[in-house]
């Protein structure tokens, strides 16, 4: 399990035109290795957003190329870009993840419905046995916690096996025990099943659980920092000024 | 306050177009309903000014069975020619002519066949000379019997030149006159609003037109120079005594005009109430765009709430929305009004040939109506979502409301109770009273009633529809995005349902009338020949009596009857009758049991009309003619009224005094061992110089005889269609609505690998499960209303009930394709949805 589950090559994202320019990345390059929990941290916009966004496929880049294993997305057509999504990345936002229609299992199974492909059984009893809902996946999303939603959207983003799960502020809008839930989840997620995680924070908390840690600011990387703890997190957005 | 409403109403332009537009559609019905007849008022007014410009003054004899336009035809009473003198003779008269002018003369043309006329009458007339208006176009008018000129109208229409040999119908059967003469009339007109005219010598048009003699239809008077019409007029009155219609021709063509104006009160009358349909569903869609509106801006409401707003400016913001969208839709309503209105009017004169309809013109009524009918419906129909709105709590600004699932308890038993008191007032309606606005009340409320029951009955039977979609992922989807605001899902589904229960119900009527009628002629016409042909004017087809008795000569022929048909006064109350020349060989052609033939004083009716009326066998009545005078009739027997086509039935020595003295059908009844084509083609040869009617076989009769009814359920599927459209919108705005609403779910569905296309698939879904619920309902209801209807009418022979099957599954049908089809832009719109942007969506 090595390489680079997604690359970003010299990625310039800008938006509108003349005066009214922003230039959210700068010719950004990383990369994510495969297994690995990578975090990705910066001030409010400092593009950590975009980056990701750019990374899934979700927005185009203005320069540069982004890869998904080893597929360019750069280019891809808007059938291919949703193909992509579907089969080979997994997403969880900060809130609104789940169907309100569908049950908890619904949920979780959708993306593969959406395919056209069953679950495999045993893989699917070790997602929903980590996340630990046994008893709650006939549940609509009302009748959920947020943090077990969030874990629903852990087990989704999960199930169909992806190249890389993206991850939006996955615990910003959940109290602390509940987001430490996540995390852990996510931590063991990597740890066990070689999952790759990329997660845009911007809690030095949150960010200890990961592997390494990428710092950008107005649109560049200015630090990276790997196996962090809270503490080192804190000093080196002192240090590169990136605080948020 | 005003301002944040009339902001946030403008962030919402697609809103207001669509909810805009139910209203628009139904208060163009509206106005199209007023401009129409006004604008046609006004096209007789001018018609019938001109029409009569030429006479100062007119004589007529009081018609001895009144009858107005609506009701059928006047039979005019002759005036004797002594009487022309007597007018001449008043003071201040310069010249008065006699003159015949009757409604009936029915030109063959150079294709066999009778010129039809659909409205105008087709006029015959005794040549006088040319007016001021008229102008001779070839030839001269006629001045032997065996002459006649037509105008050019006529000429045209027949296809006939000045020297051809033609063939008129007129009280007498066909005859052959050389045409002498074509005229028209100034400004290169070709007649005047599509009148058909024929003259004879005056000798010859009192023979055709009025079998009588020495008399005239009226009198036309030219007054003096400086002699008022009016004063003429009184003079004449006091010269001639009671008896006597002496008009001014200001006054007749007002008359003539008012005639006309009641008719067109009934055409009014048949818009407004579609108009009607199209708005009840307007508020169905109101209702739900503005519950949809608030439910989407309860935030933005509850931060209004929680910066100070009070309930009432809450209420108030609603309203004054609802009420800008209704004065904006119904102004453009008007304005499309006008234009329907000019429409229909064009259509109606080309229709009618030649009619030159005046400038269209927008009365006070239509601006009116369609102000107050067009914001009335849209503020109403806003009202309980602005009282929903108002109780939004301040604190929901705060939370993160989910469009909250309230309990359907309340919604259920209110529909359940409005729904009995509908079925209560019509039950009463069809049942006791029989008045049809207890009925049409009682349609109304159960519609209330039954919308309200949707929600409830939504739940199962969507997700049973749902299941059919089931079989894949945005099928499943769609599915359950139907029935997760069951409000929602009904009332869109409901707004379809009226137009369709209304299709529906008038279908199953008017086809099982159809049937009835049918399997009753089936029963008792035993006619193996029946000669009879179709309207195709004014007055009802009529042939050569001489036909009949020549029937009856051909063998194989066991008996031969024919029927008149007319309006007189019985003992003062006008009524149908009937005449035959033989009413015992009549019943024969009918297979009842023998009645006897009448003498010339005897008359035989219905037991039905018998028990109205206290009469029995041995009763005298006072039969009126409208030719003619009062004579006395003896009931000699009653039957059964089925068995023979009339409820009254008269001898044919009557005839003689009707208005048209042809008989209208005849019965053939054939003897034993002889077959219909054998003897057919000799009817036909004998009736071939009769060409409004044909002899036909017994079948091809009776299908012709329920024809008509094909017809009305054409026309009233047309009218209702404009409710289905209304409908149609509803679908389209609850769907745009929803994925307005849906924009970040549909985001996360796309993020999550949803495709564009089973995107689209999942908005077609919900939209076709939505439509075909809601023509399910329709069809449920429909059939529903339509036999209570039915059941109701037991009593007046409609026996058969008909279901129309093969109709309803094209409505289930048709409403599958309106789901796709209003399912096309929101579905784009929601396929094309920026995934990134859509997941942001606040």
């Amino acid at each position: 399990m090595t390489g680079t589950a997604a690359r970003a090559d010299d990625v310039w994202k800008v938006y509108g035109t003349e005066e009214a320019r922003v230039v959210a990345l700068r010719g950004v390059s990383a990369d994510f290795a495969r297994g690995k929990f990578t975090a990705i941290m910066g001030p409010s916009g400092s593009g950590k957003s975009t980056l990701m966004h750019c990374l899934a496929g979700l927005d185009t880049v203005t320069r540069g190329s982004v890869h998904i294993g080893g597929t360019e997305v750069t280019g891809l057509s808007d059938k291919a870009l949703t193909r992509l999504r579907r089969d080979r990345v997994g997403f969880i936002f900060q809130q609104f993840n789940l169907l309100p229609t569908l049950t908890a299992a619904e949920n979780i199974r959708l993306p593969l419905d959406i395919a056209g492909k069953k679950p495999d059984p045993q893989w699917w009893d070790t997602v929903i046995g980590t996340v630990g809902l046994g008893d709650r996946l006939d549940h609509r999303p009302s009748q959920l916690s947020g943090g077990q939603q969030q874990r629903v959207a852990c087990a989704r983003a999960l199930m169909s096996r992806p190249d890389v799960i993206f991850a939006d502020e996955p615990t910003g809008n959940l109290d602390s025990k509940a987001g430490a839930e996540i995390l852990s989840f996510l931590r063991s997620s990597v740890m066990e099943h070689g999952q790759t995680i990329v997660m845009v924070t911007h809690d030095p908390v949150a960010a200890s659980y990961t592997d390494r840690v990428v710092f950008l600011a107005d649109g560049s990387i200015v630090s990276e920092l790997e196996n962090p703890t809270p503490e080192t997190v804190l000093e080196a957005m002192k240090a590169g000024e990136v605080l948020v | 306050m005003l301002r944040a409403t009339l902001k946030s109403l403008l962030s919402r332009k697609l809103r207001l177009v669509l909810s805009g537009l139910a209203v628009v559609l139904g208060v163009m019905f509206v106005a199209g309903a007023f401009v129409t007849t006004d604008t046609l008022g006004r096209t007789f007014d001018k018609l019938f000014a001109e029409g009569y410009s030429q006479t100062d003054v007119a004589v007529m004899a009081k018609p001895k069975v009144a009858v107005s336009e609506m009701e059928g035809e006047q039979v005019l009473t002759p005036l004797p020619a002594s009487l022309v003198d007597q007018v001449a003779a008043v003071p201040g008269v310069a010249k008065a002519t006699g003159v015949i002018s009757d409604d009936g003369a029915r030109v063959i043309g150079s294709d066999g066949k009778v010129v039809t006329s659909y409205g105008p009458p087709r006029i015959g007339m005794n040549w006088v000379g040319t007016d001021d208006l008229m102008q001779m176009r070839q030839g001269r008018g006629p001045t032997a019997d065996n002459e006649i000129a037509v105008n050019e109208a006529v000429a045209k229409a027949a296809g006939i030149k000045v020297g051809d040999r033609v063939g008129v119908l007129t009280q007498l059967p066909k005859q052959t006159f050389t045409l002498v003469g074509v005229w028209g009339y100034t400004n290169d007109r070709d007649s005047i609003g599509g009148v058909q005219e024929v003259a004879f010598t005056t000798a010859q048009a009192q023979k055709s037109m009025l079998k009588q003699p020495g008399v005239f239809t009226q009198i036309t008077v030219q007054t003096s120079s400086g002699q008022e019409p009016s004063l003429v007029r009184d003079q004449i009155a006091a010269r001639l005594g009671t008896g006597y219609d002496v008009k001014t021709g200001e006054q007749l063509a007002a008359d003539s005009s008012a005639q006309f104006k009641d008719a067109l009160g009934f055409f009014n009358n048949i818009l407004l109430g579609f108009a009607g349909v199209a708005l009840f569903v307007g508020t169905f869609l109101i209702l739900n765009t503005f519950s949809i509106i608030v439910a989407q801006r309860t935030r933005e409401l509850a931060l209004m709430r929680a910066l100070g707003a009070g309930r009432r400016q809450v209420i108030g913001s609603v309203l004054v929305e609802a009420l800008v969208i209704g004065v904006i839709a119904a102004v453009l309503g008007l304005g499309a009004g006008v234009g329907v209105g000019a429409l229909l009017v064009t259509l109606f004169g080309s229709m009618s040939g030649g009619l030159d309809p005046a400038p269209v013109g927008v009365p006070l009524a239509a601006i009116l109506s369609s102000l107050i009918v067009g914001i009335l419906v849209t503020v109403v129909a806003a009202v309980l979502p602005a009282v929903r709105a108002s109780r939004i709590s301040p604190i929901a600004a705060m939370q993160d409301v989910a469009t909250p699932d309230r309990p359907l308890t309340k919604v259920t038993v209110t529909g359940g109770v409005i729904g009995a008191a509908g079925a209560a007032l019509l039950g009463v309606g069809l049942y006791g009273s029989g008045s049809l606005w207890l009925i049409l009340a009682g349609v109304l409320v159960a519609f209330v009633g039954v919308a309200l029951l949707t929600p409830l009955i939504s739940k199962p039977v969507v997700a049973g529809l749902g299941r059919l979609f089931s079989w894949s992922v945005p099928g499943r989807l769609g599915r359950l995005n139907s029935g997760r605001n069951p409000r929602r899902t009904a009332i869109t589904a409901a707004a379809l349902m009226v137009g369709i229960a209304l299709v529906t119900g008038v279908t199953v009527v008017i086809g099982s009338v159809k049937q009835s009628v049918a399997a009753t002629a089936e029963d008792t016409v035993k006619a193996e020949i029946v000669i009879g042909g179709d309207q195709n004017g004014p007055r009802p087809p009529v042939f050569d009596d001489a036909v009949l008795a020549g029937t009856a000569r051909i063998p194989g022929v066991r008996a031969v009857a024919g029927i008149w048909n007319e309006q007189v006064l019985i003992d003062g109350e006008r009524s149908y009758v009937t005449a035959t020349d033989d009413l015992a060989k009549l019943t024969e052609a009918f297979g009842g049991t023998s009645l006897p033939a009448l003498e010339d004083d005897q008359i035989a009716v219905s037991t039905e009309q018998a028990t109205d009326h206290g009469w029995a066998t041995g009763t005298v009545v006072k039969v009126q003619m409208p030719r003619g005078g009062e004579h006395s009739y003896t009931i000699v027997t009653t039957y059964d009224e089925e068995k023979v086509p009339g409820s009254i039935m008269l001898p044919m020595a009557a005839t003689r005094e009707f208005g048209i003295t042809q008989p209208s059908f005849g019965f053939v009844r054939l003897a034993d061992g002889a077959t219909v084509a054998q003897v057919l083609p000799q009817v036909k040869a004998l009736v071939a110089d009769s060409p409004e009617v044909n002899a036909t076989d017994r079948s091809s009769f009776i299908n012709q005889q329920v024809g008509t009814f094909d017809t009305v359920i054409t026309m009233v599927q047309v009218l209702l269609g404009l409710a289905i459209l209304i409908a149609v919108l509803g679908v389209i705005n609850t769907l745009a609505l929803s994925v307005l609403e849906r924009t970040r779910e549909l985001g996360l569905l796309r993020a999550v690998g949803l495709g564009r296309a089973q995107t689209m698939r999942m908005i077609t879904v919900e939209a076709v499960v939505i439509s075909v619920f809601g023509a399910l309902l329709g069809v449920v209801v429909g059939s529903g209303l339509g036999a209570a209807v039915v059941r109701a009418l037991k009593g007046e022979g409609i026996t058969q009930l008909v279901l129309p099957w093969s109709q309803m599954g094209l409505y289930l049908v048709l409403a599958a394709i309106v789901g796709v089809l209003a399912a096309v832009l929101p579905s784009i719109k929601a396929a094309r949805l920026n995934v990134l942007a859509a997941i942001a969506h606040d």
